[in-house]
C-alpha cells in the first residue's frame, strides 16, 4: 500500500484508503469523458502555474501516524495527569460516557446543516432540544442553535444591541475579562461601534448606550447582581447584555430572572472537553421580542404535508445566504455537533444532576480559598461572591508559582496581575479531588515558607 | 428509511419524556466540608431540565441519528460543501489525553506537542496554498473570511491608503462574502459573470478604481469553473491598488493543481471542513484558517504559532487586527485537518483533485444529454452545475428533483446556487465515491429524468418514504415555535 510512486507527478492505484478508484476506473472514466490523460480536464489553468511542486512529507500510513500524534500528545501535560485549577473561560468537568458516545455517532457527525429537513430530522430535532434546554437553564425566552464560542456569542450579542436600539456605542464593565473585550472589539471596530470600558467601580451607563456588557461571575471570579446592572441599564434606554457560566446557572439566580435582555455563555462546560480551546459552542439567548434580530441558525417547529410534526431551519431571511450583505450576522457553519454535546449533557446530568455539580463546584472552591487564605503570604485581595473561580494575592509573581507547581505535577492557575497585583485566578471543579486541593496547599505553603 | 415511516416514530421530546425523580448520572458526594450557600435571593429556585435513565436517553438520541442522510450511511454530493469521508482515525487523534485534556491557557512550556501540531500545520497549509503566512484561529469559514478582509483593511490603512472602502464581488459569490465584507465595514459592489462563466473582465476593470480594497474571488468559481482569465484578474485588482482574497470553499479542486499565492492572491481562507476532510458534524464546528501572503503576515489575527529553535510558542502578529474569538481556533478540528494531510502526503495530495475532478467531469460527461448543463463546452474542476431549466419547462423544478433523489437514498445537491443559475443543482461528488456509486447516481438520474415525462407527480411529490414528508416552511417563519413550551404547542 506504500510503495514509492512509480513517477514523481503520479502515485499508483489504491494508493489511499480513502480513495477507492483504481487506475483502471481511471482510465475508463477518462475514456466516457472522451479525454486521453488527466491533463486535458485542467488546461483552463495556466499551464507555467499548473502542477506546482509541493514541499511535503511523504504519506504516513495509518500506523506510522498514530505513532507520530501520539509521540505529540504525550508531550503535552495534560489535565487528568496532572491537577489542574485553571479556568478563565474553560473549565474541567465531568462528562458521562454516553454523551462522548452518542456525539460520535456517524449519522450526526458527518451530516451537513440541515438544508434538506426530510433528511435531516436528527439534527434537526436535536437542535430543537438545544435551543429548549439553553433557554431554560439561561431563564430566556428564546435561543438560537448555537455561535461560535462564548466570546463571539458575547460579541454577537452586542451587536444585535446596536440593531435593536439604533445607538452605535458599548458600555463595558470594567470587571469583563480582557479577552472578551478584545474580541468584542474586533467585532465592532470594524462596524464603526464605539466600545468605552467603564472602570472597576463606576456603574453609570451613559445615556447614548446601545448595551450595559456584563460578564458574570466576571473576569476575576465574583457573581454580579445581574438584576441590578440590567435595571441600571434599562434606566439609560440600553440593553442588558450578559454573559455567565453556565453551570453556575444551575446555582445563582438565572440571566432570565434579572430581566436581562440578552444572555450569552460558553458552552463548553457542559459536556465538551478542555481541547486546547476548541471546538466550544456559544450559548445565545434573548428576549422573545428581539427575536428577528438574532444572530445564528434558529430551528423551528412546523408540520408536513401529512399533518406530522418536524423540524426546518427558520426566520431565514436574517442569514447570510439570503439576506447577503444585510444579514444579520455572517455566521454560516457553526457549531452543531458540540451543541448536541451540550444537549446530552444537560440532558444526562437532568434537573439534579447540574445542581448537584454546582454546589461540588462551590463547595470545592470554598474550601480551596479558604484554606490558602490561611497560608501565611497569601490573600484573598477581591471582595464578593463567588462561583467556582477566585484570585490569590501570591507572596511572589504568579508565574513562578506556576513553574513550581507544574514541577509538583499541577497546573495553576491563570496569572492576572495584570488586573490584581501579584494576583492568581484560581478555578476548582467537581474535578478536583480533596487531596488535589490539599497537595496545591502544601505547595503554596512551601513556596511561601521558601521565601523567608 | 421505511422502518422510519411517522406512523412508528415516536418523536416526543425531552421534556415530553421526562419522569420527576428519574436520573442518569449519579454524582459523587462531597469530599470537602460544605461551605456556607449565599443569600436565598441569589440563588435559583427551580431548574427545569428533564428527567431521564441512560437507557431511555441512549434510545431517543440513537433513534434521532438515524433520521439523518450523513456520509457515513449515504452518497452526499452536495456542491460547494465537499463532503467527502471522514477518516476515523483523525477523530481518535483528537480525543488523544494530550490533545483533548489539554487546557489553553496552559504554560507554552506544558504543551509542545500541540503546539507543535498547530506549527506544522501552518506550514503544510501555506505550502499547499502558496501563501506563507497562516493563522488557525478562525473557527470557521465565515470568521476566516472576516479575517482576511480586517487584514486588507489593515493593509490599506498602514499605506495610508485607508479610504479604500469596496468589496468587489462576484454575482456567483456564496452569501458570506458581502455578508463579512459588511461587517469589515466595506462597501459590496457586484461584479457580473460573463457568458462562459468567468469573472466579466470589461466590467472588473472599470469597477476596479481607488476605491477598491478587494475582490473576493471563489477559485474554482461557484459553478465549478476554474477562472480562465485569473491571472489578468488578479492583476487588474493588484493595477488598481486593491488585494485579490480567494474564498477557499472549493480548493479541493486545486491541491497539487494550483495554488493560489502563484495565481496572485494575496490572502485566503480554508475550510478545514470541505478540503481537509474534518467532519461537519450536521453544521460545524469547521475550521477556517486565514492564509495570507508573506508581506500581510503582520497583520494576522492573534494567535499564530511561532518557533524559537525547538521550542514553541502562540504569538501577536507585529500588527494584528486582534483576537477574533476565546482561544486558538478549533484546535480539535486541527488535529484531524493535519492528521489527514500527513496520511495523504506528497503523492496523495494530487490524488484528492485529481480524483474528485475526474467524478465530476464523469457525471457532466453521462447526464449531459439528460440534464442541461450552467455552462455547455466547459470543463469542471470538482463540481458540475446543471440547470433544470428543460425539467422546469414541463413543471418539475429543481427542488422536485432533488427531493425525489432522497427516495434513491442520495442526499440532495445543492439547489438553487449559484443564484445566477436558473433551476441550479450543484452536484460535488468528491475523490472518495468509487465509480460503482457514481454509476449508480447517473442511473438515478436518468430515471427521475425520464419520470419527468412520464410520472411528474412522483417527482413533484416526493420524498415518500421518509420521517417527515416536505415541511411547511412559511409556518415555520409567520409564526415561529421555537423551543418547547409546555402548552402542547
Amino acid at each position: 500500500m506504500t510503495t514509492a510512486p512509480r513517477q514523481p507527478a503520479r502515485a499508483p492505484a489504491q494508493f489511499s484508503p480513502y480513495i477507492p478508484n483504481t487506475d483502471d476506473d481511471r482510465s475508463a472514466m477518462l475514456a466516457a469523458i472522451g479525454v486521453e490523460q488527466f491533463e486535458e480536464l485542467v488546461l483552463d489553468i495556466p499551464s507555467e502555474k499548473r502542477f506546482p511542486k509541493l514541499k511535503l512529507r511523504p504519506a504516513a500510513a495509518e500506523l506510522d501516524l498514530a505513532r507520530e500524534i501520539g509521540e505529540l500528545a504525550a508531550r503535552d501535560q495534560h489535565a487528568g495527569r496532572y491537577a489542574c485549577f485553571l479556568g478563565a473561560g474553560a473549565y474541567r468537568h465531568f462528562i458521562p460516557a454516553v454523551v462522548k458516545r452518542l456525539v460520535a455517532r456517524g449519522e450526526f457527525m458527518t451530516s451537513y446543516t440541515p438544508y434538506q429537513p426530510e433528511v435531516a430530522q436528527g439534527t434537526l430535532q436535536t437542535a430543537f432540544e438545544f435551543q429548549t434546554l439553553v433557554a431554560q437553564l439561561l431563564g430566556m425566552e428564546v435561543a438560537n442553535a448555537g455561535m461560535y464560542d462564548g466570546p463571539t456569542a458575547f460579541a454577537e450579542g452586542a451587536l444585535m444591541a446596536c440593531r435593536v436600539t439604533h445607538r452605535g456605542k458599548l458600555a463595558v464593565l470594567g470587571t469583563v475579562s480582557p479577552r472578551m473585550v478584545e474580541v468584542l472589539q474586533s467585532y465592532t471596530r470594524s462596524q464603526g461601534v464605539s466600545v468605552e470600558v467603564l472602570s472597576e467601580d463606576e456603574h453609570e451607563v451613559p445615556g447614548d448606550a446601545a448595551a450595559l456588557l456584563i460578564q458574570s461571575p466576571n473576569g476575576v471570579g465574583i457573581v454580579e447582581d445581574l438584576a441590578g446592572l440590567a435595571k441600571a441599564a434599562h434606566d439609560s434606554g440600553a440593553l442588558a447584555v450578559a454573559s455567565v457560566n453556565p453551570t453556575s446557572a444551575a446555582l445563582f439566580r438565572s440571566p432570565g430572572e434579572c430581566d436581562v435582555d440578552i444572555a450569552t455563555a460558553e458552552g463548553q462546560a457542559l459536556g465538551v472537553p478542555l481541547g486546547f480551546g476548541g471546538p466550544y459552542v456559544g450559548l445565545f439567548a434573548c428576549k422573545a421580542e428581539h427575536v428577528r434580530q438574532m444572530p445564528g441558525r434558529i430551528v423551528g417547529r412546523t408540520t408536513d404535508t401529512r399533518g406530522n410534526i418536524g423540524y426546518v431551519l427558520t426566520l431565514q431571511t436574517r442569514e447570510q445566504h439570503i439576506r447577503r450583505e444585510r444579514a444579520t450576522s455572517n455566521i454560516c457553519t457553526s457549531t452543531q455537533l458540540v451543541g448536541l454535546s451540550v444537549t446530552a449533557y444537560l440532558a444526562t446530568m437532568g434537573k439534579k444532576g447540574l445542581r448537584e455539580v454546582a454546589e461540588l463546584c462551590y463547595h470545592k472552591a470554598h474550601y480551596a480559598a479558604e484554606m490558602i487564605y490561611r497560608i501565611p503570604g497569601y490573600s484573598l485581595p477581591v471582595a464578593g461572591t463567588f462561583f467556582n473561580e477566585f484570585v490569590v494575592g501570591c507572596p511572589v509573581p504568579p508565574r513562578e508559582i506556576n513553574e513550581r507547581l507544574l514541577e509538583a505535577g499541577t497546573i495553576g492557575g491563570l496569572d492576572v496581575s495584570d488586573r490584581v497585583p501579584d494576583g492568581m485566578l484560581f478555578c476548582v471543579t467537581e474535578m478536583n479531588t480533596k487531596e488535589e486541593i490539599d497537595a496545591l496547599g502544601a505547595a503554596l505553603r512551601e513556596i511561601g515558607a521558601g521565601l523567608r | 428509511m421505511s422502518r422510519f415511516t411517522p406512523a412508528s416514530l415516536d418523536r416526543r421530546l425531552l421534556m415530553e419524556r421526562s419522569v420527576a425523580g428519574r436520573r442518569a448520572v449519579r454524582m459523587p458526594a462531597s469530599d470537602v466540608p460544605r461551605a456556607q450557600l449565599p443569600a436565598a435571593s441569589m440563588l435559583r429556585r427551580e431548574l427545569d431540565l428533564p428527567e431521564l435513565s441512560e437507557l431511555e436517553l441512549v434510545r431517543y438520541f440513537t433513534l434521532l441519528s438515524q433520521l439523518n442522510f450523513s456520509i457515513d450511511t449515504n452518497f452526499y454530493p452536495l456542491g460547494s460543501c465537499t463532503m467527502k469521508y471522514n477518516p476515523k482515525l483523525n477523530d481518535e487523534m483528537a480525543s488523544l489525553p494530550g490533545m483533548a485534556e489539554i487546557h489553553p491557557l496552559q504554560p507554552a512550556a506544558s504543551v509542545q506537542g500541540a503546539l507543535r501540531l498547530m506549527f506544522e500545520l501552518q506550514e503544510m497549509l501555506g505550502e499547499i496554498t502558496g501563501l506563507p503566512g497562516v493563522c488557525l484561529a478562525p473557527l470557521a469559514g465565515a470568521q476566516g473570511e472576516y479575517a482576511g478582509l480586517l487584514v486588507a483593511r489593515a493593509y490599506h490603512r498602514s499605506r495610508r491608503d485607508g479610504e479604500r472602502r469596496v468589496a468587489l464581488i462576484p454575482d456567483s459569490a456564496h452569501g458570506t462574502n458581502p455578508a463579512s465584507a459588511s461587517m469589515a465595514g466595506l462597501e459590496v459592489v457586484t461584479v457580473p459573470s460573463d457568458a462562459s462563466g468567468n469573472v466579466d473582465l470589461g466590467a472588473l476593470k472599470k469597477a476596479a478604481d481607488g476605491r477598491a480594497a478587494v475582490l473576493m474571488l471563489t477559485l474554482p468559481s461557484t459553478v465549478g469553473l476554474f477562472e480562465q482569465n485569473v491571472l489578468d484578474v488578479t492583476k487588474t485588482v493588484h493595477d488598481a491598488g486593491g488585494l485579490v482574497y480567494a474564498d477557499g470553499a472549493n480548493l479541493n479542486a486545486l491541491l497539487g493543481m494550483a495554488r493560489l499565492g502563484d495565481l496572485g492572491f494575496d490572502i485566503a481562507h480554508s475550510n478545514l471542513h470541505k478540503t481537509f476532510s474534518t467532519p461537519h458534524g450536521g453544521g460545524g464546528p469547521g475550521a477556517g484558517p486565514v492564509l495570507v501572503s508573506a508581506a500581510l503576515a503582520d497583520f494576522l489575527p492573534t494567535p499564530v504559532v511561532t518557533r524559537t529553535g525547538d521550542e514553541y510558542q502562540l504569538a501577536a502578529p507585529k500588527s494584528t487586527v486582534g483576537r477574533l474569538n476565546g482561544f486558538h481556533g478549533s484546535f480539535g478540528i486541527l488535529v484531524r485537518a493535519y492528521a489527514y494531510i500527513r496520511t495523504m502526503g506528497l503523492e496523495g495530495m494530487r490524488q484528492i483533485s485529481e480524483n474528485a475532478i475526474i467524478n465530476a467531469n464523469y457525471i457532466q460527461a453521462k447526464l449531459a444529454s439528460d440534464y442541461d448543463l450552467a455552462f455547455a463546452g466547459r470543463r469542471s474542476m470538482h463540481e458540475v452545475v446543471f440547470s433544470a431549466k428543460r425539467q422546469k419547462a414541463k413543471g418539475v423544478s429543481a427542488l422536485d428533483i432533488a427531493k425525489r433523489l432522497i427516495d434513491h437514498g442520495v442526499h440532495p445537491p445543492t439547489m438553487y446556487f449559484p443564484l445566477i443559475v436558473p433551476e441550479a443543482l450543484m452536484v460535488e461528488p468528491t475523490e472518495t465515491e468509487s465509480r460503482e456509486t457514481i454509476d449508480a447516481f447517473i442511473d438515478v438520474m436518468r430515471k427521475i429524468a425520464r419520470e419527468v415525462d412520464e410520472d411528474p407527480d412522483v417527482v413533484r411529490s416526493a420524498p415518500h418514504d421518509t420521517p417527515n414528508t416536505r415541511l411547511d416552511e412559511a409556518t415555520a417563519a409567520r409564526r415561529p415555535y421555537l423551543r418547547w413550551r409546555g402548552d402542547g404547542g
